[in-house]
């Protein structure tokens, strides 16, 4: 009788177990509990925005502090004939394009992005996987290309249009004008005091530095001012957004 | 008329606490499931403030040929079929760390791990929350949790704890208060281990280390939250199989039942 109950118990267990498994799955695949889960994004977005202040400075470290080597992610070269001719020349020809909802669009040479005033900043990169690397970034803060090309005020969002293909879609990313006119939002062009490598998104990459890696944005050919995020790709807002249920708000 | 007949029988459990423990045990599950897709995505444990694929690993979970292995420090395991290495239902080889049937999803999505994991971490959260509250105002802490002076006595700790080898003494003593192991474990866990799994999860968050620079101090960095973070989620796993251990030693459907309607007994443990 024992034998029996606690095989019994032991079997119903296992059962028990698997059917968890295959249920956890097909909620899984169900829009409705996929919808459910990502309401998650919207708890998280509206209490870490409303527990500091809207402009809270990431923490800065020093020299001492750097990883020994930075680790690369994502795209490590964008392999095109004409990235592989620019990178060739020091990335002289490259242009920033600056489009969308600004009243003097306008482009920018790596050179013109240099002369204007720079930001040094040595911080921690987080990675959605859960490694971190900390590197000294210099650039050019957002901000600053935004007054410069005067930003309407019907715009929400920028857009990083960047020259990397990840699966034959172009990389993409998205932030809001909060994270756009914070003052460590820069456009990095150096990594630990030398010219940004290929494989860190040579010759400029996005630095937002309360959100995860996948928002910094590599290999950046323009940035586009818009009202809404409906029409730029699956309008999820990114590339990981539109390929995976990664979230847009990148924050934990 | 005996005394005891005209005192209404208190339900050894409370409601929060019958409602808080499924609600919790729901979460935990899930969490510590949704928590391992999240661990396969980057299955490397560090110390400080950074911790990449070139830095030291004090644990790493890795496959070399058909192998599986488990590396703490300079120590290598194998653990080929269960770590690392393993078949999954279809009898294909991965290479991930944990296994499909312990992780949510089972096959590995690191989007839908987290979003797994951050939904029920609110639920989780603000049901901890709660429950610490209503437990300090209906006393059930004070009450039924609270070690007294006498129980301190580390005499008194070994006698608890060499009697939870006695089946016997686990059978006769499941209505009465809580003894001092449980106390201990269950304040343990209640305000240590899980306020520790909130705080540590985030510190994680780029956005909250903003936020809250102390975060990252507290632990020495977020490589050490994280490490902290997964160190913690298998203290409270202990927990959980002692905890099911010892239910099935003294009566798993009665002490079930009690935990569903709240079941009677004659000590303050409730």
């Amino acid at each position: 009788m024992t034998i029996l109950t606690r095989r019994k118990l032991i079997s119903s267990a296992a059962i028990g177990a698997g059917s968890l498994l295959t249920g956890c799955d097909a909620l899984n695949r169900n829009p409705t509990f996929q919808n459910m889960l990502a309401s998650a994004e919207s708890g998280n977005f509206a209490v870490q925005r409303a527990l500091g202040d809207r402009m809270q400075l990431a923490s800065e470290y020093n020299i001492a502090d750097l990883s020994p080597s930075f680790r690369a992610n994502g795209t490590r070269d964008p392999g095109t004939s004409e990235y592989a001719a620019s990178a060739a020349q020091g990335f002289a020809d490259w242009q920033l394009r600056l489009t969308g909802l600004f009243s003097k669009p306008r482009h920018f040479s790596l050179a013109a992005l240099q002369s204007l005033p720079q930001r040094t900043q040595i911080t921690r990169h987080d990675c959605v996987e859960g490694w971190s690397a900390i590197g000294q970034w210099t650039g050019v803060p957002v901000k600053i290309l935004l007054d410069v090309a005067g930003l309407r005020d019907s715009a929400r969002f920028l857009v990083f249009h960047c020259a990397d293909q990840l699966g034959g879609r172009p990389y993409y990313e998205s932030i809001d004008l909060l994270d756009a006119y914070h003052p460590q939002t820069i456009l990095a062009h150096r990594l630990n005091g030398e010219a940004l490598p290929v494989a860190n998104g040579a010759p400029l990459r996005l630095r937002v530095e309360r959100q995860l890696g996948y928002k910094q944005a590599k290999y950046i050919t323009g940035i586009e001012a818009v009202a809404s995020l409906a029409g730029i790709g699956e309008g999820k807002g990114g590339y990981w957004q539109d390929v995976a249920n990664y979230e847009w708000y990148a924050g934990i | 008329m005996p005394k005891e007949a005209i005192i209404p029988q208190q339900p050894r459990h409370h409601l929060t606490t019958r409602l808080w423990h499924w609600t919790n045990a729901l979460c935990l599950l899930i969490m510590l499931m949704s928590g391992l897709t999240i661990f396969n995505a980057h299955p490397r444990l560090y110390w400080g403030e950074y911790g990449a694929n070139d830095d030291y690993a004090w644990m790493a979970v890795g496959s070399s040929d058909r192998i599986g292995y488990l590396r703490l420090g300079e120590m290598r395991i194998e653990t080929t079929g269960f770590l690392g290495n393993w078949q999954d239902s279809e009898g294909r080889t991965q290479k991930w760390a944990f296994p499909g049937w312990a992780t949510i999803p089972s096959g590995y999505s690191l989007a839908d791990g987290r979003r797994w994991h951050f939904f029920f971490a609110w639920i989780f959260s603000i049901g901890l929350a709660l429950f610490m509250i209503r437990s300090l105002w209906n006393r059930h802490i004070q009450k039924d949790l609270h070690m007294r002076r006498d129980e301190w006595r580390p005499s008194r700790i070994w006698r608890s704890l060499r009697n939870h080898t006695r089946i016997s003494v686990i059978r006769q003593s499941r209505d009465k208060p809580y003894n001092v192991i449980q106390k201990l474990g269950y304040i343990g866990v209640i305000f240590i281990l899980l306020p520790l799994m909130i705080l540590t999860g985030l510190t994680m968050s780029p956005a909250m280390d903003a936020n809250w620079p102390f975060l990252s101090d507290l632990f020495g960095g977020r490589q050490s939250a994280r490490s902290v973070h997964f160190l913690t989620a298998f203290a409270l796993m202990l927990f959980f199989m002692v905890h099911i251990v010892m239910v099935l030693l003294s009566g798993p459907l009665r002490q079930t039942i009690a935990m569903i309607t709240g079941g009677h007994g004659e000590g303050e443990a409730r």
